[in-house]
């Protein structure tokens, strides 16, 4: 497609600088979620696990695996796209993508396309690395890859907001640390939500992260605490938020042009 | 001889949301192939007005054509026909040195073309250093890395901001014989500087930038004879305290603790004034042991021309 249309040459130039980048760091990049993830079936999995049996007719080993995903999935895509955009602009760098021909989706696509990778690839090794552990079944594997992209894709977006947003690097680790751990710990990762006693209960659902983690945990065991159509059209909704939001800062220049 | 004009800017303003005007109603044509210096003092408006035509900044009001593409409208073409070498030395420190300069040419939307890349490389000096990582590299070779990169996607139009900044004397040589030669190969290059030693030595066109205003922009050549001025200084046998009367009308100037009488005059003028004052001060039995004209640079008349308006 010709350049004046379509800046193809440019969304694949900042997706290969952007995968050369993780590359640096693979084997760390890597061996974080392995290890990470042996670590949560050695403490969960054994130690809590062996006391409780199963969850919804899932034994529990099995039942914490969507959530282990998410849940690096989450940090993972909003700490590489938010470093991916936060670096250029604390080096200045960041000249030549504004001064590019490169609109602001083929810009989008290049930083968020190569963090969505990563994340997948990070929560896919985990999925991989349970499995050494705990039998994990998908009964809909193209839903499952489904909710992974757009979930994966959704957070790298509002990472990608969050690293324009960011006047520094302890900026950047605020929202992740602060906001989505908890609501993902709470969001019913580890546990279902009809364990807990009411109020807990319905003040759970306006956490919009029990939508996403249980859509997703539905792929892999066709049970879910809330209905499956509500997880997606919630996943959407958050994905379109962040797709309007980062219109909004190119329309603008918000943090990227005076 | 007025070549077509590659970049046109009408009506330009900038005013930044601290309320500081940078640029007030700038207007400028540039032929295509000159060598056009835009100089002024630090804050005068030079980088606002090049960051507006690259997209770095969004003009308050104007209309801007790159290679007869308004550069909002048509920002793709526009783009990319502009190079733009920042100022500050702008890397990705854990780059290879062809990777970065690839990695330009392909966000500028060109398809990839090694060969292209290490002619610049080489014409650069850098093809040597082409696995090196950037942070491995002298300042002086991160800031050719710069131009590499502004050149990787053939620019017609090649921004230079403040090329020479911190750079050695060597490097400075080079700079501008890598200017002439990409002049010859079509490049129209806009540079902005405020060593006047090098608008002097390479510019075709220079204007001068002040508060946000253009206040002239004229061909050096014209520039230099127009306002140029000539001076004449006398080595004079016995120092003087005071001017004499009878030397009035010449304006003289005395200086180095009265041993130097200094004479300014118009160098295009017909009539110099200078056998006529010689006469007089042999008249008046004032002698002198040697004498010397010189004619004002470019960095005279710049002096002028900002302090003159400073003054206005």
């Amino acid at each position: 497609m010709s350049a004046s249309v379509f800046n193809a040459h440019g969304v694949w130039a900042i997706y290969k600088f952007e995968m050369h980048r993780f590359k640096r760091t693979l084997w760390t990049g890597l061996a974080v979620p392995v290890i990470t993830t042996s670590l949560y079936f050695v403490v969960f999995g054994s130690a809590i696990g062996s006391r409780m049996t199963e969850i919804n007719g899932i034994p529990y080993g099995s039942f914490i695996v969507p959530g282990l995903m998410m849940l690096s999935l989450f940090t993972e895509s909003i700490f590489n796209a938010s470093f991916g955009i936060h670096m250029p602009r604390f080096t200045g760098t960041i000249y030549e993508i504004l001064s590019a021909p490169l609109s602001a989706l083929e810009t989008v696509l290049g930083y968020v396309g190569a963090a969505a990778t990563k994340s997948m690839t990070v929560a896919l090794v985990i999925l991989l690395t349970a499995n050494l552990f705990v039998d994990v079944h998908v009964e809909h594997p193209f839903l499952m890859l489904l909710f992974l992209i757009l979930i994966a894709a959704t957070f790298c977006l509002f990472g990608f907001i969050v690293g324009i947003w960011a006047k520094g690097f302890e900026q950047l680790q605020v929202i992740p640390l602060l906001v989505v751990t908890p609501l993902t710990f709470l969001g019913g990762s580890f546990y279902s939500i009809e364990m807990l006693p009411e109020p807990w209960r319905t003040i759970t659902l306006f956490n919009p992260i029990v939508y996403l983690i249980n859509g997703f945990r539905w792929t892999f065991f066709g049970t879910s605490d809330v209905p499956v159509l509500w997880s997606l059209l919630a996943t959407s909704a958050f994905f379109l938020i962040c797709l309007a939001v980062v219109f909004w800062i190119f329309r603008t220049g918000y943090r990227l042009k005076s | 001889m007025t070549p077509a004009p590659v970049l046109s800017i009408r009506g330009l303003t900038k005013t930044y949301a601290s309320g500081l005007q940078a640029l007030k109603s700038v207007d400028l044509d540039i032929g295509r192939g000159e060598i056009f210096a835009l100089l002024g003092p630090n804050g005068a408006g030079k980088t606002t007005l090049i960051s507006i035509v690259c997209g770095l900044v969004t003009p308050s009001t104007g209309e801007i054509q790159a290679a007869g593409h308004d550069i909002v409208r048509d920002y793709r073409r526009a783009r990319s026909k502009i190079g733009l070498v920042p100022q500050e030395l702008y890397t990705d420190a854990f780059e290879r040195v062809i990777d970065t300069v690839t990695f330009s040419r392909g966000v500028f939307g060109r398809s990839r073309n090694p060969a292209y890349v290490e002619k610049v490389l080489r014409d650069l000096s850098l093809w040597d250093k082409r696995n090196e990582k950037i942070k491995e590299l002298s300042g002086g070779m991160k800031r050719r890395v710069m131009i590499a990169k502004a050149l990787s996607h053939e620019p017609e139009i090649l921004f230079l901001d403040e090329p020479t900044a911190g750079v050695d004397v060597e490097l400075r040589r080079d700079m501008w014989n890598l200017v002439r030669q990409l002049r010859e190969s079509g490049v129209t290059i806009i540079l902005t500087t405020h060593y006047i030693e090098e608008a002097e030595e390479m510019a075709d066109r220079v204007g001068v930038i002040r508060k946000g205003e253009l206040i002239l922009v004229e061909e050096k050549t014209k520039l230099m004879q127009k306002l140029g001025k000539k001076q004449l200084t006398l080595n004079l046998s016995d120092p003087m305290t005071a001017i004499p009367a009878e030397l009035a009308e010449w304006k003289l100037a005395i200086q180095a603790d009265g041993n130097e009488l200094l004479y300014t005059f118009d160098a295009t003028a017909e009539r110099t004034g200078i056998p006529s004052l010689l006469r007089r001060m042999s008249d008046l039995g004032i002698g002198f042991k040697d004498l010397h004209t010189r004619e004002s640079s470019l960095e005279d008349i710049f002096v002028d021309l900002v302090t003159e308006r400073n003054a206005a």
